[in-house]
């Protein structure tokens, strides 16, 4: 295939799979937030959690089904735009795709049934059984996709005959050696990023004066949960880093730009590498700092881009700068949470207007952060597809110019038109928040040969009230 | 040849066929409905429409993931093939279900300004079943390969035949749609649906005749085994029953009855696949490819096999499970949204 064309088929699936993973990172994370409000509802019985769960619902229902548009387009398009991909790797990847399927696909897609349309058709316990199961059918599919993932980075568990992965041993394949750091970063980095999004949406109605109890919920969950996530996240990106670098070492090169692997690495802050001068100009730095973070020791070596061929090195720009935009953000986040949680152990969060207003814009860091972090990581293995096995240039379908090109745009246009509605009418929803007029909306419609449950009542007698939201404190 | 690498291939066939068979029929009423769009413009028996599959859109669509998934899985050759030869159907299809699928939510968050979601739904679902039809047409004529890899044009699927069963899916799943509002509808949209049924078995009728005088016209290969003997009393069943279940079905649209006639159009969709998959037989990829050939190997396809012989039962349990936990007629004002 020609560069152009080839060009064309990579811009294009990352420009798709760049939109896809926008929803995953929201709706992993949402299913365990509803699933734990509707338990927490269960056990209490306060109406504002079952309201916050109906509310969240409403808008898990619009990022789910973008979720699910885009991803199938995904998996098809690993075969209209990389078929020489799925001969040579197909035997390998084909079953943790074919499981993706069976274990996660099918449990979301199914119980999403009873979770979006069964709070009066089913008891509350299975419907809230329903959420639990789509939360762990979401947790399952990162799962199974991410052990494929890991793989293309870090091979393991085959053989190769007559140029074709067979597998050998199904275990090592799974559980290969990136998948274990990757599983647990990108995990945490949805939790993250939708901990993220509800502390951002319960500062907004706090600095609003609206819906002050469930407002009060969200941060201190929101809070909570991003207090502990982003140092961990630190922690788990260390860990990954490290693991990279015994696997990958022209990736970690990159995302440091460090260039002479016979002298020890000064820590970048800010750099403009030059991949034609082999070295960077402008550069900021902090002395032996990236030896010590990936070696442990002041003037440990590590290998240097230059220690590669030219062939064999990933781009430079793209790796190194998402690199810092992540971390950066990852800086952000801890400060964040820790700054929070000490305002709520001081009892000042709810009055903290100077932390609450800056707090209500930061619901894009987390998503931000996911898109620059597989920036590095899909970015930094190239020229490789599959590590060493084989390389991007090689995978693509015998596909024309003209029809790649043209999907390519109709893909743009369909896709900033149709999620850029969903996003518009998610911030609608959020707007109108968890009010009676959202809660109306469906129970009145409640289906006529069953009761109304106990809840829906109850929720529908709640929000009549006005609530009382002066018990600050009493909650979590 | 070991008997693992005989029988696994076979036995993968069949699962694949059995998902493209429960896609068509689960997801084939769902896209119905918004064939069915363009002709019901009255907004209200448009959101019962919408509400009687609102639950089960996300759970149909996943056959379409399993079967194409599935193809990976255990025929990587075939997809490598398939994929890239109907590359312009498969993604004008996709960005088709990316229309719809988000019109089952999009529509209900922007009331009352809805209509462009409306004619989403409705083009979403007719461009897509038209793309399906499409490459099914494309596959009975055949691809072109050369050296285990994909060696026609862009538009090789643009020919006469494929377009006409493109047509004729749409109508075939406007049939099924209008079947399944006969059991979850009453009153006047129930009446209308059972009056558009009996157009539309008349059009399918014709349409599956058509398309099996014009199959072997396009296809020596199929002429070759349809028409000569003893293969003609082999095959003879199938026109037969074909028939007999059509009749059947317009006898239970006339009396009133609201199940039967779902599930005889449904009968009818499995007959005409019976009869592609015996012309099609062994092969992956006609003409080239035999399942053996395109298979994976046996340690991918058993490994595959076993995950699939213990979870497809529980998949299809619970999707029972759902759709009998939402039984019952959809009213007019009481969806579940
Ligand atoms: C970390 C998680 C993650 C990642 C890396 C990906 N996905 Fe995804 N995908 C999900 C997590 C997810 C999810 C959480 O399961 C879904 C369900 C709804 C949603 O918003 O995301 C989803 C939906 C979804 C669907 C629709 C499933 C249905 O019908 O219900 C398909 C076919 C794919 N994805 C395929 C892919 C492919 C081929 C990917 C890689 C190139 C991919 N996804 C990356
Ligand atoms: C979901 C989060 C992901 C994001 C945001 C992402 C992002 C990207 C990007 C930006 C590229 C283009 C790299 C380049 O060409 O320079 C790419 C390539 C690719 N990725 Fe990913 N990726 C993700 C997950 C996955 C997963 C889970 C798989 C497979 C199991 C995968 C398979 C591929 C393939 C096949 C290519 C194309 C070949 C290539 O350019 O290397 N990606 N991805
Ligand atoms: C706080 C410091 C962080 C460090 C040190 C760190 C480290 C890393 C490293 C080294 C990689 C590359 C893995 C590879 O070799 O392929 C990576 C990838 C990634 N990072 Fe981070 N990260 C941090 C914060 C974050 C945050 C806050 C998020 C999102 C909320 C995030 C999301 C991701 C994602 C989605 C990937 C790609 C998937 C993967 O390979 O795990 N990271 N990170």
């Amino acid at each position: 295939m020609d560069p152009e064309t080839l060009f064309l088929a990579r811009a294009q699936f990352a420009f798709t799979v760049a939109v896809h993973i926008i929803f995953p990172s929201f709706t992993i994370g949402l299913a365990a937030f509803i699933a734990t409000l509707l338990v927490r509802w269960r056990l209490t019985g306060r109406e504002h959690l079952y309201r916050l769960a109906r509310f969240w619902t409403k808008i898990f229902a619009v990022s789910f089904a973008m979720g699910v548009v885009s991803g199938i387009v995904l998996s098809y398009q690993i075969g209209t735009n990389w078929s020489q991909f799925s001969v040579v790797v197909g035997n390998v990847l084909g079953p943790l795709l074919g499981y993706e399927v069976l274990t996660a696909f099918f449990l979301e897609a199914t119980f999403l049934g009873i979770m979006l349309f069964g709070w009066n058709r089913v008891s509350p316990n299975l419907h809230v059984a329903s959420a639990i199961l789509v939360a762990i059918g979401t947790s399952m599919s990162a799962f199974w996709i991410l052990a494929a993932n890991s793989w293309m980075h870090t091979p393991a568990g085959h053989e190769m005959i007559n140029g074709i992965a067979h597998p050998v041993d199904w275990w090592a394949i799974i559980f290969n050696p990136s998948f274990p750091y990757r599983f647990a970063h990108m995990f945490t980095a949805c939790y993250l990023t939708t901990s993220i999004v509800i502390l951002a949406v319960g500062a907004r109605y706090m600095i609003a004066g609206r819906f002050e109890e469930e407002a009060k919920t969200m941060l201190r969950m929101g809070i909570g949960m991003v207090a502990i996530l982003a140092p961990l996240q630190l922690v788990i990106g260390d860990q990954h880093g490290l693991n990279t670098l015994e696997y990958q070492p022209a990736k970690v090169a990159a995302m440091e730009a460090h260039w002479d692997g016979s002298k020890p690495a000064d820590l970048i802050l800010f750099a403009l590498p030059d991949e034609e001068a082999e070295k960077n100009h402008y550069e900021l730095s902090i002395p032996y700092g990236a030896s010590l973070i990936l070696t442990h020791h002041w003037d440990g070596l590590f290998k240097g881009l230059k220690d590669f061929s030219r062939e064999d090195r990933p781009p430079v720009w793209p790796v190194f700068f998402a690199f810092r935009i992540m971390v950066g953000i990852g800086m952000v986040l801890i400060g964040l949470g820790l700054l929070g949680a000490a305002l709520w152990a001081t009892g000042r969060l709810f009055a903290s207007r100077w932390y609450l207003w800056p707090a209500q814009h930061v619901w894009p860091l987390g998503f931000i952060a996911i898109l620059a972090g597989w920036w590095v990581t899909e970015t930094g293995r190239q020229p490789w597809i599959a590590h060493g096995i084989l390389r991007t240039a090689d995978a693509a379908s015998p596909v024309a110019y003209g029809a790649v090109l043209t999907t390519l745009i109709l893909f743009v246009l369909v896709y900033t038109s149709v999620f850029s509605m969903g996003a518009f009418y998610i911030n609608r929803l959020i707007e109108t928040g968890p009010s009676k007029r959202i809660l109306e909306a469906e129970t009145d419609k409640a289906m006529p040969s069953r009761p109304l449950s106990g809840g829906t009542a109850a929720a529908r007698e709640a929000t009549d009230k006005h609530v009382n939201t002066t018990r600050e404190g009493a909650d979590d | 040849m070991t008997d693992m690498s005989y029988f696994l291939p076979l036995i993968w066939a069949g699962l694949l066929g059995l998902a493209v068979v429960l896609y068509v029929v689960l997801d084939g009423f769902d896209l119905g409905l918004g064939i069915l769009f363009p002709i019901t413009p009255a907004e209200q028996d448009r959101d019962v429409m919408m509400n009687t599959v609102a639950p089960f859109w996300d759970g149909n669509e996943t056959w379409l993931v399993f079967g194409g998934g599935g193809l990976f899985v255990t025929f990587p050759l075939a997809y490598a093939i398939i994929m890239p030869a109907f590359y312009l159907p498969i993604i004008i299809m996709l960005l088709a279900l990316v229309f719809r699928g988000v019109a089952f939510e999009f529509r209900w968050v922007s009331k009352p300004n809805h209509r462009f979601w409306d004619i989403a739904f409705a083009w979403g679902s007719i461009i897509a079943t038209f793309m399906q039809g499409i490459i099914l047409g494309g596959f009975i004529l055949g691809i072109s390969v050369k050296d285990n890899a994909f060696a026609g044009g862009s538009f090789d699927w643009l020919a006469p035949f494929p377009i006409f069963t493109g047509l004729a899916l749409v109508v075939g799943y406007a049939l099924l749609a209008c079947t399944w509002l006969l059991i979850k509808t009453e009153g006047e949209l129930a009446k209308r649906s059972r009056e558009r049924a009996k157009i539309l078995l008349v059009v399918v009728l014709i349409a599956m005749a058509v398309v099996s005088f014009w199959t072997p016209l396009v296809s020596e290969r199929i002429a070759e085994r349809w028409l000569t003997w003893p293969n003609i009393l082999y095959l003879s069943p199938v026109p037969l029953l074909s028939t007999i279940v059509a009749v059947q079905c317009w006898r239970s649209l006339n009396s009133k009855q609201e199940l039967a006639p779902f599930l005889y159009a449904t009968a009818l969709f499995l007959l005409g696949f019976l009869g592609l998959a015996i012309s099609t037989m062994p092969y992956m990829v006609p003409p080239t490819l035999t399942f053996w050939q395109a298979a994976a190997p046996p340690s991918s396809q058993g490994f595959m096999l076993v995950g699939t012989l213990i979870l497809l039962p529980a998949v299809l349990a619970y999707t029972v499970f759902t759709y009998w936990t939402f039984r019952g007629k959809v009213r007019p004002g009481e969806g579940y949204h």
